[in-house]
């Protein structure tokens, strides 16, 4: 059981503060498990707020330092909220030699959004990933789980339509 | 190994499950239920075939009969014609780019003929998530050989006569690693797993794991033996969810038969493995940075010495081996070192595993003997470079690596060999180009990788690669000098020989090798500024040239910001305050005549 006090945070409810305090508890006494903490917790809250970043190394008991150190060297990691359809481009060598390229500038052209960067109204969040493992199909992105492969420029914008 | 008539290998990779493959079989589960031949006949969802590029693909077995491009709607044809009628469809046959012949067995097409298949013999062909399937393919026999008649200096031996070498990259001999470790002192020891595949362009690890993840678990089995470790770590990038889930069933079923865990097989040796989950980072995937990375640390690097085979994870002695190296670990136990050794050249034996991609017409995972020509892997099982374009290199070795081009194309595959041409081995992304690509844009996409994930410890990689970068971000934009060249080799220099690790070390070869073989392509930019691949968009006009327009409208229907004027029989005209750059009209022009 956790005695820690909870911080208020608007993004993180107390279902997810449960949901929290679970992972710490399961984990809190293995070596080395604060990186797969860190990735759970943000699977349950989205990203990864520094309120949250310094409950989970009062509840790992480690230094606030160490953990925040390891949540900023992953790039898994996010401590900025992100939008509600992350689009995940191929920025591999394979998707990159078919032309990403373009399709990311369809992209920035149309939502004024570059890759790290989520639009004002948390639409979509744009993320360059190295390869997906799916070069057969480049280029190759992910929108909310879903693969779209060989993609044409011009028809990027309309598929990123259907994501509201 | 089964009780069924016949056997659908259905391929479940990513690249067969982007193209449908999960439609296409609930359509076909459903088919063989309604006309009554679920029971004879058993859909299997397989890792990973290797042919991606024509999927999703299904391999009927016994038969050996291999379809493609598999839609739902093709389902009840497919099923009244081949599995009522006994008459295999033509239509989904594979088809051969030159003469247009049709092809129905698996083994007869040249994608998969010219393949030898050890690290990846079980992919397709057994259902992953079934230990059962393994064990019937002479799966943990290796393990039973190595734990019960075996002792631990036999194993080692018969690792160090294969003359295996570690595939994640560097080709270190795996034989003469384990020897290390085992002759550390030390009751606690550890066998590591790298599956964290780094090099953005090659899948080859993934597809093994999704494949056949007991291999790789048998061959950290006997890596334990040959050491004697008790504690195994397989360190996966968490991207490869698919990977992760089978592994872990596979940990599990292993433990379910005493093949993983306490006294294995009775034979007193206990052995346990755990899945340890990257957060991305490219330079975790480097040795010591990756034991710091399970150690809950940010992933930097150490310097060597001490060696991990002696000061490893948690300052334990450690050997750390990547996927498809440990995946031929157990034929080698069956069949002796002398066996894997009978392939490949003198001092590359056996096979490699290839990522092809890029293009070149068969995408996909390829598995091919030491010493095959570099030309054969790209024509023969590679069908070739598509739409009638002419090859212009093959990158070897990701960001650590380099490119070959059309007149070493008869390097054979092999560890020294390829590193004298000025590329690496490395572990297995083969990028086909065309001559639509451009050389210094490459170098600078991988210039711009090492950036992003060089981890900041030492100074000549975290200032060295940014300092390349900048000159080479200069050069595509056009604001190339005279001198970038000298200053790029320069650098190039100190970096390599005072990086503390591998990615620093290696980090300029890209651009090296882009120098060595394509350098009037830097000179082109920096002189005339031109890029003459049309690809660096800073060197481009956005402009017709009217004698080779062919007023065909394609650029003004694809433009997406209305910049570009065209009436029917009128050349096409682009309005350069509304062009975006965004280069549409050029993919889309198929007569060059935009520059
Ligand atoms: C920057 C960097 C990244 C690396 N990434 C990987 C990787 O993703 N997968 C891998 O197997 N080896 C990688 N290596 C090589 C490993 O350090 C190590 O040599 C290898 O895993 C040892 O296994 P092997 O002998 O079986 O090849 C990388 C090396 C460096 C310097
Ligand atoms: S490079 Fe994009 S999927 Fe491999």
């Amino acid at each position: 059981m956790s005695i820690l006090t909870r911080p208020s945070h608007p993004d993180i409810t107390d279902a997810m503060w449960d949901k929290i305090d679970e992972i710490i508890d399961a984990n809190k006494d293995i070596a080395g498990s604060v990186i797969g903490v860190l990735r759970m917790s943000q699977d349950a809250v989205g990203y990864l707020p520094v309120e949250l970043i310094d409950y989970i190394a009062e509840g790992m008991n480690l230094p606030a330092s160490q953990v925040y150190g390891v949540a900023t060297f992953y790039a898994l990691f996010s401590l900025k909220p992100k939008g509600r359809n992350i689009i995940k481009a191929c920025t591999g060598t394979a998707c990159y030699v078919k032309g990403i390229k373009e399709i990311l500038s369809h992209i920035t052209n149309k939502h004024g959004i570059k890759e790290g960067e989520t639009t004002a109204d948390r639409r979509f969040s744009l993320e360059g990933v190295r390869c997906l493992g799916a070069c057969g199909l480049a280029p190759v992105m992910i929108v909310s789980e879903n693969i779209h492969g060989n993609l044409k420029p011009d028809e990027v914008v309309g598929i990123l339509e259907n994501y509201k | 190994m089964s009780k069924n008539r016949i056997q659908l290998m259905l391929c479940g990779g990513t690249g067969c499950h982007s193209t449908g493959s999960k439609k296409f079989e609930k359509a076909l589960q459903q088919e063989l239920e309604a006309k009554g031949l679920a029971e004879e006949i058993k859909i299997v969802e397989t890792g990973c075939n290797g042919f991606c590029a024509v999927g999703p693909v299904m391999l009927v077995q016994p038969e050996g009969i291999f379809y493609q491009k598999l839609k739902v709607e093709d389902v009840p044809y497919l099923v009244e014609e081949h599995f009522l009628k006994g008459r295999p469809v033509k239509k989904f046959f594979f088809v051969e780019q030159k003469n247009k012949a049709t092809i129905p067995h698996m083994n007869d097409i040249p994608f998969f003929s010219n393949q030898v298949y050890r690290a990846m013999r079980n992919k397709g062909v057994i259902d992953p998530e079934v230990i059962d399937e393994y064990i019937a393919r002479e799966g943990y026999f290796g393990a039973a050989k190595a734990l019960n008649e075996m002792t631990p200096e036999q194993v080692v031996e018969q690792i160090k006569i294969s003359q295996l070498r570690g595939r994640g990259g560097a080709g270190f001999p795996t034989g003469m690693k384990w020897a290390f470790a085992a002759a550390s002192p030390g009751e606690e020891k550890y066998v590591l797993c790298n599956a964290d595949e780094g090099d953005p362009g090659a899948f080859m690890d993934r597809s093994i794991l999704e494949s056949d993840p007991h291999a790789v678990l048998e061959g950290m089995i006997i890596a334990a033996r040959a050491i004697n470790a008790r504690q195994g770590y397989i360190y996966c990038r968490t991207e490869y969810q698919l990977a992760i889930r089978r592994l872990d069933i596979a940990i599990r079923q292993a433990k379910e038969y005493g093949l993983l865990g306490e006294n294995i097989l009775g034979s007193g040796f206990s052995f346990n493995i755990d899945i340890y989950q990257g957060a991305g980072a490219f330079v975790c995937g480097e040795e010591t940075a990756l034991m710091r990375s399970i150690e809950g640390k940010r992933g930097m690097p150490r310097p060597r010495p001490p060696f991990p085979a002696h000061k490893g994870l948690w300052d334990k002695p450690t050997i750390l081996n990547n996927v498809e190296t440990l995946a031929n670990i157990p034929q080698i136990i069956i069949k002796g070192g002398a066996w894997y050794a009978s392939i490949g050249t003198e001092k590359s034996k056996g096979t490699k595993v290839f990522a092809l991609s890029g293009d070149v017409n068969n995408i996909g995972l390829v598995e091919v003997p030491m010493g095959l020509p570099i030309r054969k892997l790209i024509y023969d099982i590679g069908g070739g470079i598509p739409g009638g374009k002419k090859f212009k290199a093959v990158q070897l070795g990701g960001p650590s690596g380099g490119c070959i081009p059309e007149h070493k194309l008869d390097t054979p595959i092999d560890y020294e060999e390829i590193t004298k041409v000025g590329a690496i081995m490395g572990s297995g992304g083969a990028i086909v180009m065309d001559e639509n690509t451009c050389m210094v844009d490459m170098a600078r996409f991988f210039m711009d990788f090492i950036q992003d994930e060089s981890c900041g410890k030492c100074t000549p990689c975290r200032e060295g690669t940014r300092r390349m970068l900048e000159l080479l971000e200069k050069i595509c934009h056009g604001e190339g000098q005279d001198g970038d060249i000298q200053s790029l080799e320069a650098l190039a220099e100190v970096i390599g020989q005072s990086a503390l690790c591998g990615l620093g070390q290696t980090a300029a070869n890209p651009v090296l090798s882009t120098l060595r073989f394509f350098r009037e392509e830097y000179e082109t930019h920096i002189k005339e500024k031109v890029c003459p691949a049309k690809r660096c968009v800073a060197l481009l006009k956005f402009e017709v040239n009217p004698e080779m327009c062919k007023k065909c409208g394609l650029c003004f229907k694809a433009c997406p910001s209305e910049a570009i004027a065209w009436k029917k029989k009128e050349v096409a005209v682009i309005d350069k305050s509304k062009c975006v750059k965004c280069m549409s009209c050029f993919d889309k022009c198929k007569f060059d005549a935009i520059f």
